[in-house]
């Protein structure tokens, strides 16, 4: 794989973790359990947007083939996806989609302020402007992840079965392959490997208040997401999301 | 060709499309305008990445600018540095509060107190951490008991 092919999907990778799980948000509008839940859901998945088209728009200029953001989001098979497994996987119970939402929340943290001394001043200045939004996800998935695991015998138990169920997915976020490697190499990327103990470190103290038990750090973990093997569950999202503009091409309004 | 002070101030008189109180120059949204010869260069920059209020900005000002004559005008995006609150002036947090929005605080907390503006008590409870906009949050008052927005610090 060439370096500038490297690129393109490094960047997609960051562009379609963030567009997915804008989506999966997006689908909970109007169903959240309270108000402002609903409202928070619709904001994170806002932010998540704006900042996928960020990533996107500069994943089409690197690529050099006129593809614009909408060309990528729309018109790619899951095959061409590289976004983590984690974010989509489908919605299940609010208790697991707060459990993705608070193990993703802690990497995005990490992994933005990485990238906001990247070499790469494109990719720095996306990352900083992105830190400060994910700065509020995060409070709001981790005050929610405490009050909810040290809440009710019910909330405890929903929130206990999230975070087991879900940890398989966490495993491919901290998975080096070579793209990861040449964008580290070049002081673009990270590796995403140095993350894993701050990332440990995080969720044991969160999950310590919140009363809940840690799974098995050995836990055998799913990988595929980042380099186009998805779960089941992508390819209905997608024709859900891409049937308008794949039903009537080129369509404006 | 207009002097660049005087696009300033018909950019000023443009209204946020979400919080019409203030101005995008308020705000902090245009970051610098130049002309390059005929041109007029407007840089612009995002509240929050995903805000739906910025194509609509782009497009009144490209309509202000044309209602004074000036046709030629290129939108540039500067994400660098990334927008702050800190960057609204005492005026425009006046012009927020009069609206009934609770301005920004400029103290770093992570709870700061909030006072109510409609009666300005201080004695104020976070409802939503998320509001009507991504730069809002719902609060409460526990004096007139109204609930009011909070333009978030960011």
């Amino acid at each position: 794989m060439k370096l500038q092919n490297g690129k393109f999907v490094y960047l997609t990778r960051l562009a379609d973790t963030t567009l997915v799980l804008s989506h999966r948000l997006a689908e909970l509008c109007g169903k959240g359990p309270a108000l402002e839940e609903d409202m928070a859901l619709a904001n994170v998945a806002l932010d998540l947007l704006g900042q996928a088209r960020m990533w996107l728009s500069y994943a089409g200029e690197i690529e050099g083939a006129g593809r614009g953001e909408d060309d990528l989001a729309y018109l790619r098979g899951d095959r061409e996806y590289h976004n983590f497994l984690l974010v989509e996987l489908s919605n299940g119970s609010y208790a697991d989609v707060l459990m993705r939402q608070f193990y993703f929340d802690a990497w995005h943290s990490l992994a933005l302020n990485k990238l906001s001394a990247s070499a790469d001043p494109r990719i720095a200045e996306i990352a900083a402007k992105a830190a400060k939004e994910v700065a509020y996800h995060w409070r709001r998935s981790s005050d929610l992840v405490v009050r909810l695991g040290d809440g009710t015998g019910e909330s405890h138990a929903r929130m206990q079965a999230a975070a087991d169920s879900l940890w398989p997915y966490t495993g491919e976020m901290f998975i080096a392959d070579h793209v990861d490697a040449a964008m580290a190499l070049s002081g673009e990327g990270f590796d995403p490997g140095e993350l894993q103990k701050e990332w440990l470190t995080t969720v044991e103290r969160v999950f310590a208040t919140a009363t809940l038990q840690m799974p098995p750090r050995d836990a055998w973990m799913q990988k595929g997401g980042k380099q186009g093997a998805h779960t089941e569950h992508l390819g209905y999202l997608l024709a859900e999301m891409q049937a308008l503009p794949r039903i009537y091409a080129g369509a404006q309004w | 060709m207009p002097a660049v002070e005087q696009v300033w101030s018909w950019l000023a008189e443009i209204p946020d499309p979400e919080v019409p109180a203030v101005s995008i120059v308020d705000l902090g949204i245009v970051r610098d305008v130049q002309f390059s010869g005929d041109q007029c260069v407007v840089t612009v920059t995002p509240t929050y990445s995903g805000c739906p209020a910025t194509e609509v900005i782009a497009q009144n000002i490209r309509q202000a600018l044309a209602d004074h004559g000036i046709e030629q005008v290129q939108l540039q995006t500067r994400l660098s540095p990334p927008w702050t609150t800190d960057w609204m002036n005492a005026a425009a947090k006046e012009k927020l509060s009069g609206y009934g929005i609770a301005p920004p605080n400029t103290l770093i907390s992570i709870s700061p107190r909030i006072a109510c503006p409609l009666c300005g008590s201080t004695r104020t409870g976070l409802l939503s951490q998320f509001g009507s906009t991504p730069c809002k949050a719902l609060y409460r008052c526990q004096d007139c008991l109204e609930p009011f927005d909070y333009f978030k610090r960011h």
